[in-house]
């Protein structure tokens, strides 16, 4: 029985930019911009994006770092936005989040033992602290003498695995992955994603990954959503929504990947998005997606589709004229 | 046109001499894509920067081998030639955009100054190429666009500028060096595109960096797989990815997350980490991660063989015992697997 933990309601993070000498509002950068899903319990949903399309920010609202512009967040059926100190106080502990830069989320000056036993210490755990500590290392695969070191005289995978620990100290029920393995070599890549597959096996824990690589997203989500200067543009489950992606901004990204197919990248045809990406300051009228989208019209330039525009079952499309997709039967040629 | 025989480029340092580059031969022939793959570490910037000749030396040193360009060895040319042929014959678009454009000088003239130091023209010729190479490369409105500054573009433009500044004297190879790392899929596929039109257009050798083994299949027609400063693989694009041979690509391939794989497979746990070039390990430098070492591993350094005109690998295992090697490894998994259930 899929039991909601999460569920993100309409949420909007918007950023005032400041001009001239009295600093006054003149804009927002709409970084998340009315988003709204569900992540289930022992679920994996990966959120994916190119750059500056909110994906950070929204995984920043979610973990209480900034409050939303409007919205609502709730975590187990309650309203997080209406916590008080008390409350912030356990939902941190259950909500953990692990970042992209394996090099500088880590206190250089600390020991690895010492920062995987931060958290404890912050929640006044110390029974057993050492033992605890050891445990989580051994948990993630850090040897007992790691406990010593300082961060820079370990790799980038063993870093982000301290990172892991870290995060898993309290026991969380809900982790947030932003980019955790963007910045890794594709073997210590491999590693990292077998290590949080098995934690999340062994641990029953709830995953929202981030990441901007669609291959990674799809090997580890059960859900994917699909983001776009702010806006959610398409959502379903991995697999319906790799097999038959309707949004076109979903299908240009599919197309864009290099396949490590040599023989079918020589054949394939790509669509090519054309421009560059709009400043989420001055997001494009109607349809977030439509100065670079091959099919717009001039319907879509007035009009803003939402994300229950033409929805299939459990798969979602913020789009006037979803398309039935190539790209699966492409791929499987 | 340019050839690379048993390079090595080292590099002094406090804690010992890393061998960066250890013995790296290849050629490449006018019109030709080279790609190198290879994860952090192994080897190719400095490659890449050896036959531009812009390691700083010292610390950098070349006990060994050539890098002859149209018959001349690069490692014995004073400066002055150099220069000649750096930027002119051979040209490089680096990894950040943002650090090899001057952010104080205007897009344009940086353009014509890179066209001017191997031309004399007067200036408004020059003018005219730069907005020409611009409009080759894709930025609208390159009239205006020459007074805009570095940092009013976006990565995906500033990549395209250094493009056209690499092209600007038509060289004959261009080297880019992870071109496409910094940018989004979208913007990669835009600049893919761009590097192949221009290969058509203009016939020039490309040497492509990346440790995306997608951009490689999708650019490349011959590939050097890097491992710890030296090429462990090389071949035509299909005997890499299709006949592959050597249990590092091997490996490499099989821990990659696939786009198609439905049944989200485990990926191959490849133990460790890429080696320390100061004190690489004994025998075959792979051997503490491969799956299929043996005690005759750590001993046996293995050479570059031929296993077919074009394709060589370098790795102590025959055709025939790798074939076994990989079957005795998936037996052993789907055991693992029925374990699991
Ligand atoms: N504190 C802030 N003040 C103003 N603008 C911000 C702030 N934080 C983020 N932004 C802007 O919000 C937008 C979304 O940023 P965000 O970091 O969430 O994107 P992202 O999807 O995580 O990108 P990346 O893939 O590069 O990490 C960007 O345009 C960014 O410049
Ligand atoms: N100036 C330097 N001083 C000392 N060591 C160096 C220097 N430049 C490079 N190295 C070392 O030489 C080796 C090869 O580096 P190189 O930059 O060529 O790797 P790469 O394959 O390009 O990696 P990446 O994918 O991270 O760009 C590395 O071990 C690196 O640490
Ligand atoms: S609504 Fe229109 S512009 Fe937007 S994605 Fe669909 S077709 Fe394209
Ligand atoms: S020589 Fe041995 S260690 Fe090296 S790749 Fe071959 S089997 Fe592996
Ligand atoms: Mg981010
Ligand atoms: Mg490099």
């Amino acid at each position: 029985m899929s039991e909601p933990l999460l569920e993100i309601r309409d949420l909007n993070m918007h950023f005032p930019l400041k001009q001239g000498v009295f600093q006054k509002t003149t804009n927002y950068v709409k970084a998340v911009n009315g988003v709204s899903f569900t992540l289930n319990k022992g679920e994996t949903l990966g959120i994916v994006g190119e750059s500056g399309c909110g994906k950070s920010t929204l995984a920043r609202t979610i973990v209480g770092l900034l409050k939303p512009t409007s919205g609502d967040i709730l975590f187990e059926g309650e309203s997080i936005l209406q916590y008080h100190s008390k409350e912030l106080h356990q939902l941190r502990r259950d909500v953990q989040m692990v970042y992209q830069d394996p090099y500088t989320s880590l206190n250089p000056r600390m020991r690895a033992g010492d920062i995987i036993a931060a958290p404890l210490k912050a929640y006044n755990q110390r029974d057993h602290l050492r033992k605890r500590v050891l445990e989580l290392m051994e948990l993630v695969g850090l040897k007992a003498d790691d406990y010593k070191k300082l961060p820079h005289q370990f790799s980038g995978g063993q870093r982000q695995r301290i990172g892991i620990a870290r995060a898993l100290a309290l026991n969380p029920k809900l982790i947030i992955l932003d980019e955790p393995v963007s910045a890794l070599d594709v073997s210590v890549q491999a590693q990292v994603i077998n290590l949080l597959e098995d934690l999340q096996e062994e641990l029953g824990l709830t995953y929202l990954f981030i990441a901007h690589d669609l291959s990674v997203i799809r090997h580890i989500s059960d859900r994917v959503g699909v983001m776009y200067l702010g806006k959610m543009m398409e959502m379903s489950d991995s697999e319906s929504l790799y097999k038959n992606a309707r949004h076109p901004y979903t299908n240009a990204l599919l197309s864009a990947i290099p396949l490590p197919y040599p023989l079918k990248e020589k054949k394939r045809e790509r669509i090519v998005l054309k421009g560059e990406l709009p400043s989420p300051s001055n997001p494009p009228s109607g349809c977030v997606f439509h100065t670079r989208c091959p099919f717009a019209t001039e319907f879509c330039k007035g009009n803003v589709p939402t994300l229950d525009e033409n929805n299939e079952a459990d798969h979602y499309v913020s789009c006037f004229y979803p398309m039935e997709n190539k790209q699966e039967e492409f791929i499987r040629q | 046109m340019l050839e690379v025989k048993n390079l090595k480029a080292h590099i002094d340092t406090t804690d010992g001499v890393v061998r960066a580059v250890d013995g790296v031969s290849f050629t490449i022939k006018p019109g030709e894509t080279v790609g190198i793959v290879g994860e952090s570490g192994s080897g190719k910037s400095v490659l890449a920067h050896s036959i531009m000749q812009l390691n700083p030396k010292p610390p950098t040193f070349y006990p060994q081998g050539e890098i002859i360009f149209e018959g001349k060895d690069l490692l014995q040319l004073q400066d002055k030639e150099l220069r000649k042929i750096r930027g002119k014959e051979i040209a490089m678009i680096f990894q950040d955009p943002m650090s090899s454009l001057n952010p104080v000088f205007k897009i344009g003239d940086q353009l014509m100054e890179a066209i001017l130091t191997h031309h004399h023209l007067p200036k408004s010729k020059a003018k005219q190429r730069a907005i020409e190479l611009l409009t080759d490369v894709g930025i609208p409105d390159p009239e205006k666009r020459m007074n805009a500054y570095p940092h009013q573009f976006s990565g995906g433009m500033r990549q395209r500028v250094l493009i056209a500044i690499a092209l600007a004297c038509n060289p004959k190879i261009l080297i880019a060096d992870e071109p496409t790392t910094a940018l989004d899929v979208t913007i990669q596929a835009q600049i893919l595109e761009l590097m192949k039109n221009i290969q058509e257009k203009y016939g020039t050798a490309i040497i492509i960096i990346s440790h995306d083994l997608g951009v490689i299949a999708q650019m490349a027609e011959k590939v050097l797989v890097m491992y710890s400063g030296r090429i462990v693989e090389k071949g035509d694009v299909e005997d890499i990815f299709y006949r592959t041979s050597m249990p590092y690509t091997w490996s490499l391939l099989r821990s990659l997350p696939r786009i198609d794989s439905e049944s989200r497979n485990r990926l191959l746990n490849i133990e460790g980490h890429p080696p320390n070039l100061i004190h690489p390990p004994s025998g075959c430098n792979f051997h503490p991660r491969c799956p299929f070492a043996s005690e005759q591993c750590k001993m046996v350094d293995p050479e570059l063989t031929k296993r077919s005109p074009e394709h060589y690998v370098a790795c102590i295992l025959s055709e025939m015992e790798f074939k076994e090697a990989k079957k005795r490894m998936e037996n052993v998994e789907r055991e693992g697997d029925l374990n699991h259930v």
